[in-house]
């Protein structure tokens, strides 16, 4: 009798377990994916708290010419740079302005993104071929070219980078989150709250977006890392991040020459930029295996 | 109009418009319904059932299907005419559609409980609170026999049946006049069938509401229905009470065709007498009457002329055999 009655607990417990539940439990049997969230979650606690044991004025942008081009040693693990700073105070304060830049970059590529997607898939005909046809003009210049036109045409800084990188990522997610939105639109449920008296606004985003939440979330987090790229890169070519500030790519950059004798001054920033991107790469990939249905167990 | 007439359709004409065709769903549709009462609409896939009842929700696909004549009087406004917001203030209030699959009609991504909850926050002209709507979602879920603990639950932990129950406890819960189910079991097993529209039929008794059911089962009608309406290529063939349609001697040649290719316990019969031939294309419907290529009685006139509605005590059948009342 005893134990009918935690066997029924059991199998009551089996069952409430939620979707989310589901989808976190696929997520961590995968070690990769697991290994991601990790280094993301190291890189993210380093973004915050860096602020508290580094002090931005005296040890990350401060010249000091009497320790220029120092190897790693214990006083500096990373070297010192042509300017006579250290390496690892940069790299360090470099993640918070590589994450939180990709972070606020993507956030709104996402909204525009599902917006556009959304007001395309659900309207369809006239309204969805013009959003499509606007998309279709971005995407047809390669991504670093419109970034670099974009930067050129509203002069340096970090703001207009991150424009840049707002407009370049925004076609895509228009047509990924167009296409996860169109099958929705047809189903029955939609028709069903319809017929409930629901407005349109609230079926999208009550309804449908919800529903197409996965492809968002995993576009989302693929195009992360793609942003940090896209962030290094652009300013490697002196188009964002201006000068004192400890931006990966400008790290790069400035160390280019004196690569051949100093090669840890291009090596440290590299690292950094080849986790970051990897962790965020290794977590979409998880992701995406966690929110497909098809492959459930 | 009659103070009991909940529901008067008249000569209601819906067509779909694509690229590359016109396709008439619906032609000069009369129906009528009082308050109360259950109507029971059959008919052959593609007779224009679905699509009569979307028209009704106003529902039907934007951009493609239009309605090209006639009125819809609900509860004394015509529905046609009014503006798409004064609408929603009906869609789920005062007239609310059981859809066909429940499967596929519940959100898999929100609770059973807050849908239902949904549907009485989207017409919350009491002003309840949000205790009081929860108070209200838990006796729907009593009503229609789901323990309100599982509120909380997502669609795909339920079965087939249970999602039905939610589904008519959302259509239920601000007590519409009108509920419009359509082939609300088709997609059940036949004993969860009878579970549920017993059900159905006691929840509308106790909530004094008018029902269409949408079904091809005759057996569902004759246990259900007060009224029938059959439909063939988007027109109402025969029209009567559900004693007329079932006992009475008289019928449209395609009601006999539908009675006789059911099979019966009382009568020994080697084989069914199915109709022969398929339905008549609505993009492409024949001349006179709709029904003539497949009419066993088909004549020269029926080819030729539309049949008029020849109305007996209330039982209404179009075909030219029952002209001045009689057969001839």
């Amino acid at each position: 009798m005893q134990n009918n009655a935690q066997e029924t607990e059991r199998l009551r417990q089996y069952k409430k377990r939620s979707q989310l539940g589901s989808v976190c439990r696929r997520f961590a049997k995968s070690r990769t994916a697991m290994f991601g969230l990790i280094l993301l979650i190291i890189l993210i606690l380093i973004a915050i708290f860096c602020g508290f044991f580094l002090d931005y004025e005296g040890e990350v942008i401060k010249q000091n010419v009497r320790e220029r081009l120092q190897f790693p040693s214990w006083q500096h693990p990373f070297g010192t740079d042509q300017f006579g700073r250290d390496v690892l105070c940069r790299v360090i304060w470099g993640t918070r302005i590589s994450l939180s830049a990709s972070l606020v970059i993507i956030a709104i590529a996402t909204l525009f993104g599902a917006l556009f997607g959304a007001l395309a898939a659900y309207y369809g005909g006239m309204v969805d071929n013009v959003i499509m046809r606007v998309m279709d003009i971005f995407y047809a210049l390669p991504f670093n070219l419109l970034a670099i036109c974009i930067v050129a045409s509203l002069g340096n800084g970090m703001l207009n980078l991150g424009a840049a990188c707002v407009v370049g990522v925004i076609p895509g997610f228009t047509r990924v989150f167009r296409s996860a939105i169109m099958p929705i639109r047809n189903q029955e449920y939609i028709e069903a709250a319809r017929a409930c008296g629901t407005r349109d606004l609230r079926i999208l985003t009550r309804h449908i977006l919800p529903n197409a939440m996965g492809p968002i979330i995993v576009q989302a987090t693929l195009n992360l890392a793609i942003t940090i790229l896209a962030i290094a890169g652009l300013s490697y070519i002196g188009l964002g991040v201006e000068a004192p500030a400890p931006e990966w790519g400008t790290m790069l950059s400035d160390g280019r020459e004196y690569m051949r004798n100093y090669p840890y001054l291009v090596i440290f920033p590299g690292l950094a930029i080849m986790i970051s991107a990897m962790a965020l790469n290794l977590i979409g990939d998880g992701l995406r295996d966690a929110l497909d249905p098809k492959l459930k167990n | 109009m009659d103070e009991k007439q909940i529901l008067e359709i008249e000569n209601l004409s819906v067509e779909y418009r694509t690229d590359e065709m016109l396709v008439r769903a619906v032609n000069g549709v009369n129906l009528r319904l009082k308050r109360g009462e259950t109507l029971g609409l059959v008919g052959e896939t593609g007779a224009g059932k679905t699509t009569l009842a979307l028209t009704l929700m106003r529902l039907l696909p934007r951009g493609i299907g239009f309605v090209t004549g006639g009125s819809v009087k609900f509860d004394g406004a015509n529905l046609l005419s009014l503006r798409e917001g004064d609408m929603l203030a009906y869609r789920g209030k005062l007239l609310s559609m059981i859809f066909q699959d429940p499967m596929t009609s519940l959100n898999p991504v929100i609770p059973v409980g807050k849908q239902v909850a949904e549907v009485l926050e989207l017409h919350n002209e009491a002003h309840r609170t949000k205790e009081q709507i929860e108070e209200r979602v838990d006796e729907m879920f009593r009503l229609v026999g789901i323990p309100p603990e599982r509120k909380g639950e997502f669609p795909h932990q339920f079965s087939g049946g249970m999602k039905q129950r939610v589904v008519i406890a959302i259509a239920l819960a601000c007590e519409p006049r009108l509920l419009i189910a359509d082939e609300p079991t088709t997609a059940l097993d036949v004993t969860i069938q009878a579970q549920v529209l017993a059900m159905m039929t006691e929840l509308k008794e106790k909530l004094d509401t008018s029902m269409i059911m949408i079904t091809h089962d005759l057996g569902i009608v004759a246990e259900t229905c007060d009224q029938v309406a059959v439909m063939y290529a988007g027109e109402i063939v025969e029209n009567g009470s559900v004693e007329a349609i079932f006992e009475g001697e008289r019928h449209h040649p395609y009601t006999e065709g539908l009675f006789g290719s059911i099979p019966r316990l009382d009568i020994e019969t080697e084989r069914l007498r199915p109709i022969a031939g398929a339905i008549a294309d609505p993009s492409d419907l024949p001349s006179g009457c709709r029904f003539h290529p497949r009419c066993p009685h088909c004549t020269q006139r029926c080819k030729a002329e539309a049949p008029a509605e020849h109305v007996v005590n209330g039982h209404m059948i179009r075909c030219h055999l029952y002209e001045g009342g009689a057969k001839a």
